[in-house]
């Protein structure tokens, strides 16, 4: 009997159910479940996207050899099938295309054809129901060129100057394959030694000479130009001068060691062409590949993106430069603002009265870090580049003007700006920081006869760094994603040059440098070739998350580590 | 029902028997006409005149807010670091102005050491930590800092418990070793003067006990104020009480003339537990 009055009650305790089930909090825990859901898939979706979109660019997938009738006239083709859809007749009907087909939907190829050389297109979109036969011939070779895009045909002779061609028809196929192959290995090594000869020893002389230039321009200046300091000046011209001639004697003997080999080619259409393998960077047999020969290529490929500068208006190559001059902008910019960010927050917090004045200057912080970052850019332009990069130069670099050292964008400024943009987030995290730091602690320093600049320098600054790490954190995810500012201050679409070499004084802060931001944006809408272009923008956005990934996680960690040490603090 | 009274000779039987060094006892602080302000209008000392012996046990007791602390802060200026404070009178350390223009500060409180209510361990090595008065004086040396370590710690009677974890972090240490630590860290800069700000109020009856031990030994090298809500502990461990209500300093006496046989109605009512 009893035990029935209870379960009665309980029941009734469940009877208004909505308005106990919403005073439970349950409705709560699932509106914060689904809105972490739906940030969480937003994030990997988004990675997911340009993982598969970029990444699966380097993969050297199969090459489709099709013959194409249209209005009784027939094409053959060859290509990498790059993307399928599905389009409504009439949307087709309406651009001028017969169909036969039943409809409603056809089936529409975008097939990489390259060859822009010979066809003028190198992407093309046909029509599925146009298709012959389908092939994928094992013979076809994939060339990609330094010029004009991939080449797409049937090897028929390699012709290594001086020696007899080696030809597909005599010699057979695998000997021309490997012919080929080890022209272009010795073309490679030799463009490789170009390259260095070329950057590396003439890029030295010219720096020398620049150097020259500017001391002669300064001694005149001064009104010391003598006579001696001329003929000195004269005599080590003429040292680099002659340096110089023996390196381009060097460089026309390596240039003319490799013009003259070549590689002939049949077309799709039945054309044989003979092109220059000094052009080559490297050939392959896609269809006749096994999984394991492609992996392998993968890996060159996306490691040639990794490790190479862009080539063809940055629709080809790598994005190392690009990579390499964020990842030291950010560096620079972290170099900057740590210093400056902490150095105002114990001003604002340790040192002055919190008054009225004080106030102000916290609420003008905040703001700042909600002003558009393109006013930060042109802020730099205006200040740092034209103002203060200007007199910079009257002052110290008067010999080269009027061709502006740093009174023109650059790293420095490009740092300085972002450095700027990102001052306030470091600001405010190490504030917080400073004050969570309980008194007591102060105060056992300060009663042990410290100085408040001492209780500062020993105690309460080492307790808040995990606290200025997290205002770094905050500065280099936003500094290292920023492009608007960038591209006023310094940031350029090629620079010949890494702003870090071998030439003194070694760290260029006067040159342009690239940036995978900007070169997203310069590769996805600047590009003239969208179609080949589209794949690297997914890719070096990938790139760019990771990187910034990789920057958060080392601070990240390093975090960490200094909160472990002063964790039982804050209770 | 029991009262709260206090049953002082219950107390005294547990004191350790006062051993007073002979001769006569010499003032270490004297205060004159003291007030203290923490704004225009907030008064929170009125016309203390106090003198405290040296090597002597001097407790402040009284209700919360009464101004014991206060007090205690003024003598090693560290009310200086409050906003808008400021203070009247004169405070003699040794017969030199406390408050004087010429005073150096830092210097003053490595005379007088302090120990605060919450231990506050800063977050380095147990030896850096009783290390760190002597470095930022700008004594480096390796067997000079080993030497005031050990001496120190074993002052505070802890060198047994950490003598094999001495570059461990100081904050892993128990709520009691670490008061003690800071008792080590204070006196490693050999102050004259040790103010205790309700030391053990944070800690359990052991770690209490050993502290009062601890305050018993120190005794006889350092002068010790030590403020404190705990009137056993005052019975217990000094040698003369001062009664403070409302700011006022009310009476002031030897340990056991207070409270066997206090002057003022307000003492008597108060050790009593009529009021506070």
């Amino acid at each position: 009997m009893n035990k029935m009055i209870n379960e009665q009650d309980l029941h009734n305790e469940r009877a208004p159910a909505v308005g106990a089930w919403i005073r439970s909090g349950d409705p709560l825990i699932w509106l914060n479940g689904a809105a972490v859901s739906v940030s969480v898939i937003a994030v990997v979706g988004l990675l997911l996207l340009l993982a598969v979109r970029g990444l699966s660019h380097f993969w050297p997938s199969d090459v489709l050899s099709v013959s194409v009738t249209y209005q009784g006239q027939t094409r053959e083709l060859l290509g990498e099938v790059v993307e399928q859809v599905e389009v409504p007749g009439a949307q087709l009907r309406e651009a001028g295309f017969e169909l036969q087909g039943p409809g409603p939907f056809y089936q529409r190829t975008l097939l990489k054809q390259g060859n822009r050389d010979f066809l003028g297109t190198d992407f093309t979109w046909l029509i599925d129901e146009q298709f012959g036969e389908r092939r994928y011939p094992l013979d076809l070779l994939v060339v990609e060129r330094l010029e004009w895009g991939n080449f797409y045909g049937y090897l028929r002779a390699v012709n290594r100057f001086g020696a007899d061609p080696v030809t597909v028809a005599d010699h057979g196929e695998a000997a021309a394959l490997e012919a080929l192959q080890a022209l272009i290995v010795d073309t490679v090594a030799v463009r490789r030694e170009i390259h260095r000869i070329e950057q590396g020893d003439i890029g030295a002389i010219n720096y020398e000479l620049e150097r020259l230039r500017l001391r002669e321009r300064e001694l005149e200046l001064e009104g010391r130009l003598d006579a001696s300091a001329q003929a000195d000046l004269a005599s080590q011209r003429a040292e680099q001068e002659a340096l110089f001639r023996a390196l381009q004697e060097q460089l026309y003997v390596l240039y003319d060691s490799i013009k003259d080999h070549s590689y002939s080619a049949e077309l799709a259409d039945g054309r044989v062409v003979t092109l220059p393998i000094a052009k080559v960077v490297r050939a392959y047999q896609p269809n006749a590949m096994g999984v394991f020969a492609k992996m392998q290529m993968y890996v060159e490929r996306l490691w040639e993106f990794l490790s190479e500068p862009p080539r063809e208006a940055n629709t080809e190559g790598g994005v190392f430069p690009a990579m390499f001059g964020t990842v030291l902008m950010v560096i620079l910019m972290s170099i900057i603002v740590t210093p400056f960010g902490v150095v105002a927050a114990v001003y604002l917090r340790e040192y002055a009265s919190q008054g009225f004045v004080t106030r102000t200057i916290r609420v003008a912080v905040n703001n700042l870090a909600g002003v558009p970052s393109i006013v930060y850019g042109v802020f730099g332009l205006g200040f740092f580049v034209y103002f203060v990069g200007g007199e910079l130069d009257q002052l110290f670099f008067p010999a080269s003007l009027p061709r502006p050292t740093f009174g023109t964008p650059g790293l420095m400024w490009a740092s300085l700006t972002l450095a700027l943009l990102t001052l306030p987030v470091v600001i405010v995290a190490t504030e917080e920081g400073l004050a969570r730091i309980p008194s007591a602690v102060r105060e056992g320093s300060l009663a042990l006869g410290a100085t408040r600049a001492e209780t500062l320098w020993r105690v309460v600054l080492p307790m808040a760094s995990p606290a200025m790490m997290t205002g770094l954190i905050l500065a280099v995810a936003r500094a290292a994603g920023e492009v608007a500012p960038l591209m006023l201050v310094g940031v350029v679409k090629l620079a010949p040059t890494l702003p870090l070499d071998g030439n003194y004084p070694y760290l260029h802060l006067d040159q342009k440098f690239m940036h995978l931001g900007f070169h997203i944006y310069d590769v996805g809408f600047q590009s003239p070739n969208v179609e080949a272009a589209r794949p690297l923008v997914y890719a070096t956005a990938l790139l760019l998350v990771l990187i910034i990934a990789l920057l958060n996680l080392a601070a990240v960690s390093l975090r960490n580590r200094l909160r472990e040490r002063y964790k039982s603090l804050e209770h | 029902m029991q009262s709260h009274a206090l049953d002082i000779q219950a107390l005294k039987r547990d004191k350790v028997p006062a051993v007073s060094p002979a001769g006569p006892v010499e003032t270490s602080l004297r205060m004159e006409n003291l007030n203290l302000f923490y704004n225009q209008n907030a008064q929170a000392l009125f016309d203390i005149n106090l003198e405290i012996p040296k090597q002597r046990v001097t407790a402040f007791i009284g209700p919360s807010g009464c101004g014991k602390s206060s007090l205690l802060r003024c003598i090693n200026r560290m009310n200086d670091l409050v906003d808008g404070c400021r203070v009247q009178g004169r405070l003699l350390l040794d017969n030199e102005d406390v408050y004087d223009r010429r005073v150096d500060v830092a210097a003053l409180r490595r005379r007088v050491g302090m120990v605060f209510q919450k231990p506050n361990p800063f977050p380095k090595s147990i030896y850096e930590n009783v290390a760190y008065g002597l470095r930022i004086q700008g004594i480096n040396k390796k067997r000079v800092l080993d030497e005031v370590v050990e001496k120190s710690l074993r002052a505070a009677a802890l060198w047994d418990e950490v003598k094999d974890r001495l570059h461990e972090s100081a904050l892993g240490m128990s709520g009691g070793q670490q008061q003690r630590l800071v008792i080590a860290r204070t006196i490693a800069v050999e102050p004259e003067v040790l103010l205790l700000d309700e030391p053990a109020s944070a800690l359990d009856p052991i770690s209490t006990l050993k502290i009062e031990e601890l305050i018993y030994e120190l005794k006889s090298r350092y002068t010790i104020v030590i403020v404190t809500h705990n009137m056993q502990q005052a019975a217990r461990v000094s040698d003369m009480t001062a009664f403070m209500y409302m700011g006022k300093l009310i009476e002031y006496d030897d340990t056991d003339t207070l409270f066997t046989n206090p002057e003022q109605k307000q003492t008597e009512d108060y050790i009593t537990g009529r009021y506070g």
